[in-house]
């Protein structure tokens, strides 16, 4: 399992703009239900769109990804950075995807997931543990496809899924697999 | 606008949830929290809901449930209740061993002595397994090692085994 060089050096310098703070939607927003469209990577809005969600990521408390939909844009774009998180092992630091898959995936594990967009309930969901990524980096537009482990292939997987119109809920576990949030951050 | 607990317990069947919430939306009534499951194969629902029907109007609505004695309904108007935030951790207890009176009460006495709180529970016989799973919440100045050194002494005592982890989420 290696990391991909070229994500791992990525920064959100390389877009040249600088992001804004854009306010986090909450469930149920009808944007987190709905498949994101596709979009130009190359696109001046993408780009900026991917500054912002750095931006936004970065100021808010524990937060390791962001997608669009989150920020009230239907569109496959989201931010992750994992690299501070103690269940972190191998990771890409903060990177942009737009347009991502998950190609591949095998030994699924289950854990307890929250979300900022679903402030009040934690959810028990089963995800591979090691998956293969395929996208776009905004700005370039490189194609790119990466293989993550751990904490940072759950992370990618939950915002991939923010992508495609699918919040943790809609993988729940069981019926009594998702509980009342006990504490805030 | 008052609130109502509910609940609905009996022979299953298909369709018990289907007609009991039908009758509830014919009152104007909103499902707020619910939660079923079927112990030892009976229906088992409990649920609390919001409305301006008094208890009178649901328990007659609901009648045609228990009209040939399979299903019991009871109903009953509860007051809103404020949930404080929780200042402690949270974990999830896991206890399983061969069926012997007693170990839901040893182990979940543990639990009390500290003033822990559990949220949420469920217990399983099959053959001569048994099961208690629950979340549990302890408050912040518990000592969780002696929770653990209680709980082993207990679970050894009955002869079955215990886990208490720490019910992490993942903040994605």
């Amino acid at each position: 399992m290696g990391t991909n060089p070229r994500v791992l050096e990525w920064t959100e310098s390389d877009l040249g703009v600088a992001g804004s703070l854009r306010e986090v939607v909450r469930a149920p927003a009808a944007v987190l239900s709905t498949v994101g469209d596709t979009v130009d990577p190359t696109a001046p809005e993408t780009v900026q769109l991917a500054a912002d969600l750095v931006a936004t990521m970065r100021v808010s408390p524990g937060c390791v990804g962001l997608a669009a939909p989150q920020v009230g844009v239907g569109a496959k774009v989201f931010c992750v950075d994992v690299s501070e998180h103690p269940k972190t092992r191998e990771h890409h630091g903060t990177f942009v995807l737009c347009n991502a898959v998950v190609v591949s995936g095998s030994r699924n594990e289950k854990a307890r997931e929250g979300c900022m967009s679903v402030p009040d309930f934690t959810g028990d969901v089963k995800r591979p543990s090691r998956i293969v990524v395929r996208g776009q980096l905004p700005g370039s537009g490189e194609e790119v496809e990466l293989e993550a482990e751990a904490f940072e292939a759950r992370a990618l997987q939950h915002e991939i899924d923010h992508c495609d119109g699918l919040l943790f809920l809609d993988r729940a576990a069981g019926a009594h697999a998702v509980y009342a949030r006990k504490t805030y951050l | 606008m008052t609130l109502h607990a509910i609940t609905v317990l009996g022979h299953d069947r298909p369709g018990i949830i289907a007609e009991t919430t039908d009758k509830l939306a014919g009152l104007g009534l909103n499902l707020e929290d619910s939660t079923m499951t079927l112990l030892r194969g009976h229906f088992a629902m409990m649920l609390i809901c919001e409305g301006s029907a008094a208890d009178s109007e649901i328990e007659a609505a609901l009648a045609p449930l228990t009209a040939d004695g399979s299903l019991t309904v009871t109903v009953r108007e509860v007051p809103t209740e404020h949930v404080e935030a929780a200042a402690g951790t949270s974990w999830v207890l896991s206890v399983h061993g061969g069926d012997r009176p007693g170990i839901v009460s040893a182990v979940v006495g543990v639990i009390a002595r500290v003033g822990g709180n559990i949220t949420d529970l469920t217990t399983r016989l099959a053959g001569d397994l048994y099961l208690l799973v629950a979340e549990v919440d302890l408050p912040a100045a518990a000592d969780v090692g002696a929770v653990e050194r209680d709980l082993a002494a207990v679970a050894a005592d009955l002869g079955v085994g215990v886990t208490l982890r720490a019910a992490e989420t993942d903040e994605l």
